[in-house]
């Protein structure tokens, strides 16, 4: 499994620790976050609960741990990691492969 | 309120066989107060299949007697809730029983069949016959209290006769009408039934200290127009004139129709509740239970309860009763429990601060008898239990240490006099339910629900029950909001990092940051878009703009005020205009245009900054306008210029972030046509300065605010203003208004007054320092993002397409504006 192709959408320092930001890929909306620790992660923008493309102007911060951001709209929390929203599991948001090469924030989608 | 005819009560065929004992199956009570109330709730939560019918002569349903008073101070209303199934008749008197035929019948002649008659009459307020007594009045109902709100329009000065409980709480009244008030007292000193002679004048300082005059050991001769003349010769001005002499048993019905009646008034029962006649019981204040007619709601309610056993075929009998009682009046707290006498005393004494503790006890020292508090009556709440059992610890010790609150109460010590609930029912709820909170216990166990003066007894109970009431932020703080203000302000912190690094774990989250944004924000004045800082805040502070359901945002500038020139007005409708935004006014006089991108709001600021405009901050957990009335200016009934306070207090405490929103407004004068008594603090004009109302709220829950201090000038008004938004800043919860925060604060509005007014802790100065700082360290937050391009850059739709607009964003067009296209959810979902 090889073929990911990989779109740069900014500078790795664009991204505000603990911030996202939205990308335009393919006319798809992805929302890219940074943590305190400078891990990067994709997820789509569109807010499930509120269908608004808001995801990535939510407020990172973390659940026993885990990764997330809460939608700006209602406050649904979503994991960074696996989509899956805390306050109800069975609704889950897209991940994308995401990754850091020479200072350059990459997508797969 | 109209009478409801009763064709639906009769139920003719079963009422043949009510002679044979369980046939019991109409009900009719006569008299409509607390304890009919109390009664027919207990009737219907038990089942009672009959009819049950109520008549009382007030033009509305059975309300809180005991909470009359804030009938005149708040518009909360008393009523109770009316039980389903059961038929009332208001506004209807009952005027004979005819036992013969067992039917009641009413001032119209109309003629009510029972089987089982209650009477629950109550009683009537005694006025002595004194020359001139068909002027006064008497505090009683809620009638009473509209003809003497009536009375004070217009007058002056005003008397209460009788110092005792009621006196004082009438007397305060008046006061709180506006009228220089006195008291007079036949007694030598206030409360007679209550206090001792020690207690009476330490009490009377009080009184005294806060304004009304205390004429003790004198009668009344007679009220004559203006004035009332004692029996030493005094005249004293009085235009409104009530009667607090005592109450007398209302058993006049129980009379006529030759039930048996005490020597000094009262239908005598049983201890089942029941009359000389087997199919009328009488209960409330009304009754004469064991040779005594008691005049507190906890007795009344029991006796509603066990005659409603009885009827339902139980055994249940009163026994009497405890006649403790604990009051805050005119703020000062006075109680008494047990015994007034006793072998021994011990009196502890302090005229300065105004407390007086007396307990009595047993010869030999060992069993408590009773005690008598003034000023502090944190004895009797740790005490009372106690009573006729061992001293838990030597009665100077008691005294001295405030009452030694840690003492544990007894399993059967009364904890709630008025609903008779004992220390063992809330520890047995507690344990049970699993309650944490006191509105829990309220709810389970009905403690705490009448006076309320036994709240600090079950927040106690709550404690010593090992339950953590726990005040956590989330999972990443264990401390409320005001410990974090606390330990940001005292450690000097200034980052998210540093606090959750130090006392939190985890990286924070959506409740925390914007909490600790807010509280950081307050302290230090920095931009909220400031390096970390930014990563705190919800999207409304962090694109200073409102979020709307289909992700754009809106725009509010500021309006001081309201006020605003033609030329701005035209510069907003030009801006609303060129964005094609949606424009409406709002109700804090401002104007707010609607779905503009966030690639558009530094376009749109750049206008509306270069014409003069600020941020409104309708974004912010912070003060969002002042509203006014027109004023003195121009209104010909102003009496103040509500509008040049509404501008100075709006640009003060712009830009002050806060627990919560802040609302305000200004009046110029009694019309409140700013609606200010809705608003966190709120100002009336009065001739002589300015009336502070402070914790009122509109919304989901309204309240009107409550009089903090009235006829202040404008430095001193927007000192304490300062001090109250400061301590409320410093000591809320998150996300809690200035109501709620009110309501939950130990000690109410008579606390904050001490705190903000009096200077109780010591803080004013520190507080208002504090808001020094907030004004002196103000800036526009749209102008510095305009003028910084690092903050400019996060305005962008598309972190990879700056310039391009999100396409998912449409409009069509209603009413000539623009209006959300949205995406439908179930194409979101699936
Ligand atoms: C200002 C004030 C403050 C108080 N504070 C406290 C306190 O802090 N703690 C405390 O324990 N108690 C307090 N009380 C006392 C408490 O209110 C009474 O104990 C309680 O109201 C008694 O209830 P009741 O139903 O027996 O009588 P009432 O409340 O007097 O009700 C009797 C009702 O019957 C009606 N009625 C009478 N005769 C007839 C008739 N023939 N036909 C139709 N209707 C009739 C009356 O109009 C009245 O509505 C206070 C009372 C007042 C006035």
């Amino acid at each position: 499994m090889s073929t990911l192709t990989w779109t740069a959408v900014c500078a790795f320092d664009d991204l505000l620790p603990e911030r996202g930001a939205c990308a335009l890929v393919d006319g798809r909306q992805i929302a890219v976050f940074r943590d305190f620790d400078g891990a990067v992660y994709a997820i789509g923008n569109l807010d499930p609960f509120s269908g608004a493309n808001v995801l990535s102007r939510g407020i990172v911060g973390t659940r026993m741990g885990e990764p997330t951001v809460a939608s700006p709209m209602h406050k649904e929390v979503f994991s960074l990691v696996t989509g899956i929203c805390f306050d109800d599991p069975e609704v889950v948001v897209p991940t994308y492969p995401v990754q850091v090469r020479d200072g350059r924030v990459e997508i797969a989608a | 309120m109209t009478n409801r005819r009763n064709e639906d009560v009769v139920m003719p065929a079963t009422a043949s066989g009510r002679a044979k004992g369980q046939g019991m199956s109409r009900v009719v009570v006569v008299g409509y107060g607390p304890t009919a109330h109390r009664f027919i709730e207990t009737m219907r939560s038990r089942g009672f299949a009959g009819s049950l019918t109520v008549i009382g002569e007030e033009p509305r349903p059975a309300y809180d007697r005991v909470a009359l008073t804030t009938y005149l101070t708040e518009d909360a209303s008393l009523e109770y809730a009316v039980p389903s199934g059961i038929t009332t008749r208001l506004s209807t008197r009952v005027t004979e029983i005819d036992r013969q035929a067992r039917e009641v019948v009413t001032l119209d002649g109309e003629r009510v069949p029972y089987d089982t008659l209650v009477l629950a009459t109550g009683s009537a307020p005694f006025v002595p016959p004194v020359p001139g007594r068909g002027r006064a009045f008497v505090y009683r109902t809620i009638d009473d209290l509209e003809a003497i709100r009536e009375a004070s329009l217009g007058s002056t000065h005003g008397v209460v006769v009788g110092g005792g409980l009621l006196g004082l709480e009438a007397a305060d009244a008046l006061r709180g009408l506006g009228l220089k008030t006195g008291i007079v007292e036949i007694a030598p000193w206030l409360m007679p039934r209550q206090v001792d002679e020690g207690g009476g004048s330490v009490l009377k300082g009080h009184i005294e200290s806060l304004g009304l005059e205390v004429h003790a050991g004198v009668m009344l001769q007679s009220i004559e127009a203006d004035t009332v003349l004692l029996a030493d010769g005094r005249a004293i001005p009085a235009e409104v004139v009530v009667f607090s002499a005592g109450i007398r048993p209302r058993d006049e019905l129980a009379r006529a129709a030759d039930l048996e009646v005490g020597e000094r008034g009262g239908i005598a029962v049983d201890a089942g509740m029941r009359t000389s006649d087997p199919s009328i019981y009488a209960i409330g204040e009304c009754a004469l239970a064991g040779g005594v007619v008691y005049g507190l709601v906890g007795p009344c309610n029991t006796m509603a309860e066990v005659a409603a056993d009885r009827i339902l075929g139980g055994s249940s009998t009163f026994g009497g009763s405890d006649l403790s009682t604990k009051l805050k009046l005119l703020g000062v707290e006075v109680a008494q429990f047990g015994a007034m006498e006793g072998a021994l005393d011990v009196t502890y004494m302090d005229p300065v601060a105004g407390v007086y503790k007396r307990l009595f006890v047993s010869d030999d020292a060992s069993t408590l008898l009773g005690g008598i508090c003034v000023g502090d009556a944190s004895p009797y709440t740790s005490l009372k239990g106690f009573v006729g059992k061992p001293l838990p610890a030597s009665p100077s010790d008691l005294l001295f240490t405030g009452g030694g609150l840690s003492l544990d109460l007894p399993d059967d010590a009364q904890v709630c006099s008025c609903n008779n609930i004992c220390a063992g029912t809330v520890r047995e709820a507690i344990a049970e339910q699993g309650l944490t909170d006191v509105p829990s216990i309220k709810k389970c166990t009905r403690a705490g629900t009448t006076c309320g003066s036994c709240v600090p007894m079950l927040k106690q109970l709550l404690e010593k029950s090992g339950v953590e009431v726990s005040k956590a932020l989330c999972e990443h703080f264990d401390y409320s909001r005001a410990e974090l203000f606390d330990i940001v302000r005292v450690r000097g912190i200034s980052t998210f990092s540093e606090l959750v690094s130090t006392v939190g774990t985890g990286r924070g989250c959506d409740i925390c940051k914007p909490a600790v944004a807010s509280i950081l924000a307050s302290l230090n004045g920095e931009h909220v878009l400031t390096g970390e800082l930014a990563a705190l805040q919800d999207t409304n502070d962090h694109f200073l703009a409102n979020i709307q359901k289909n992700g754009t945002y809106s725009v509010v500038p500021r309006i001081p005020g309201g006020e605003i020139t033609p030329d701005k007005l035209i510069v907003i409708g030009e801006v609303a205009r060129d964005f094609g935004l949606y424009t409406k006014i709002t109700g804090g006089q401002r104007i707010d245009l609607f779905g503009a991108r966030v690639e558009q709001l530094p376009q749109i600021w750049a206008r509306l900054v270069e014409a003069g405009f600020e941020s409104g901050h309708a974004y912010g957990k912070a003060l969002r306008t002042v509203k006014s009335c027109v004023g003195s200016t121009w209104c010909r009934y102003g009496v103040q210029d509500s509008v040049g306070l509404a501008i100075a207090l709006e640009q003060r405490y712009r830009g002050l972030r806060s627990p919560h929103k802040l609302k305000s407004a200004v009046s110029g004068c009694a019309r409140e046509c700013a609606e200010a008594r809705s608003k966190d603090f709120g100002i009336i004009a009065t001739e002589h300065g300015w009336n502070l109302y402070v914790a009122g709220n509109g919304g989901f829950k309204p309240r009107h605010a409550d009089l903090l201090v009235s006829d202040v000038p404008t430095d001193e008004l927007i000192r304490i203003i300062d001090r109250f938004l400061m301590f409320y800043i410093r000591t809320a919860d998150r996300l809690q208004r200035t109501s709620t925060w009110l309501e939950s604060l130990d000690g109410g509005l008579d606390y904050l007054r001490q705190v903000v007014v009096e200077d109780s802790l010591g803080l004013a100065s520190e507080l208002e320092a504090q808001m020094e700082r907030h004004v002196a360290g103000y800036f526009d937050e749209w102008r510095a993002v305009l003028d910084d391009p690092d903050k400019l850059r996060r305005f962008t739709s598309f972190v990879n397409a700056p310039g391009v607009p999100d396409p998912s964003i449409t409009f069509e067009t209603e009413r000539q504006q623009i209006k959300p296209v949205l995406i439908p959810l179930e194409v979101v979902r699936s």
